[in-house]
């Protein structure tokens, strides 16, 4: 073991690296016990093993054992990034089977976590739209629908992404994304060109569902995760009301 | 009726590719997405013809894709979420939550409750066969373990 001035800057280093790990994979919608398991691992391989560590999605602490110190960090942003969950537990298992060094690990997990690996937004667009077509035939839609859900499908993809990235807030992108839809889905079976409204708009809205948010709080809830499941299951129920809100907006004016 | 379920095979993996794609899932993993998608959605699809609760159907098909999910994690060395994510979008009950939203539109609040109630049931069943599938996989590597330590 290191002793005095190099003792620090190694508790320092693990902290760091530590807590970034976190970050990442609760920034990118890693599971709460996913995270800490992560943590509590890679402290283990840097010969720390009685580390605690405490993560809900808006924050993660992290004590050292003993008299070592313990650190915060805010998450602001959550998204589903599964490419950067993998890449973090690549890097631990890397750092736990001694294959790389601490310091290789926190340079490797600074660079990830400016890396933009998503696919690009075009290609996404069109997996929502062939999502929302295959929806409409998986909830037992008619053939005849099909181009509609996945021209719906896509564009209210597309404006959330946009008006997500303009606006900076989730729900309100939600909300006027869900409100096109309708709209649009309104307008497609009233000059005929769509027939069941009901489908097509269940199908145009799959995309923006927030399945893993529901699935994830009460998962979390049923392991004990108490903090976590309840603020992932109000983000989720925001979700909704947002998707719900703005679907019923438009029959509220429409019927 | 053989077409009807290749169609519901065919397209419940590709939405499960797609939700991949949306939630950008590594590359080489899209195809696996797309498996353990449809493999949980036949499952529910099947049970629902059989005139099983949608409720019951739901635990099923979440308890396969879970399943399906864990056992592709320890062959890739790769977070379980992965591959269970995606597999779980087409049980979620967003046409119930929807249809229930339209209710409370219309000022029909007495037809919004058994609806949202239903479609919280569902996203509790779901996460009960997550929860199952993992317990099973648990114990199944632990008694290995034991299985291997006696051996030893």
């Amino acid at each position: 073991m290191v002793k005095g001035n190099e003792q620090v800057k190694h508790n320092e280093l693990v902290l760091k690296t530590c807590l970034l790990a976190g970050k990442i994979m609760m920034q990118s919608g890693a599971e709460t016990y996913r995270v800490e398991d992560t943590i509590s691992r890679m402290a283990l391989a840097c010969d720390y093993p009685d580390t605690h560590s405490y993560s809900t999605p808006t924050g993660i602490i992290v004590s050292l054992e003993g008299e070592n110190p313990t650190r915060l960090v805010r998450i602001n942003t959550r998204s589903t990034d599964l490419e950067k969950v993998a890449r973090v537990n690549q890097i631990s298992r890397q750092l736990t089977s001694g294959d790389i060094t601490i310091s290789d690990a926190f340079q490797r997990l600074k660079s990830l976590e400016k890396e933009n690996l998503s696919f690009p937004i075009f290609v996404q667009i069109l997996a929502a739209a062939i999502a929302s077509a295959s929806f409409l035939i998986m909830f037992k839609g008619t053939w005849l629908d099909f181009f509609p859900a996945f021209f719906i499908g896509g564009f209210g993809f597309t404006s959330f992404y946009f008006i997500d990235h303009f606006t900076k807030v989730k729900f309100f992108a939600e909300f006027m994304a869900s409100f096109i839809i309708g709209l649009l889905s309104f307008f497609i079976v009233q000059f005929e060109i769509g027939h069941e409204i009901d489908k097509i708009i269940i199908g145009s809205v799959m995309p923006l569902v927030p399945g893993l948010l529901i699935t994830n709080a009460v998962r979390d809830l049923m392991v004990g995760h108490f903090v976590s499941g309840l603020s992932k299951g109000a983000e989720a129920l925001l979700t909704a009301f947002a998707i719900g809100a703005g679907v019923a907006i438009v029959f509220a004016f429409t019927m | 009726m053989i077409s009807y379920y290749l169609s519901q095979l065919l397209f419940s993996f590709i939405a499960s590719a797609s939700f991949g794609i949306i939630f950008n899932a590594p590359r080489q993993s899209l195809i696996k997405c797309g498996i353990a998608g449809m493999i949980g959605w036949i499952s529910y699809v099947l049970l629902e013809d059989l005139n099983v609760d949608t409720v019951m159907a739901s635990f099923v098909g979440a308890f396969f894709v879970a399943l399906v999910g864990h056992i592709m994690a320890k062959v890739n060395r790769m977070p379980m979420i992965i591959f269970s994510v995606a597999g779980i979008i087409p049980l979620v009950p967003g046409g119930l939550a929807y249809n229930s939203m339209r209710h409370v539109a219309q000022n029909d609040y007495l037809g919004a409750i058994p609806l949202a109630a239903k479609a919280f049931a569902i996203s509790g069943a779901i996460a009960m066969g997550l929860v199952f599938a993992e317990v099973l996989v648990q114990l199944f590597l632990n008694i290995v373990k034991k299985l291997k330590g006696v051996n030893n």
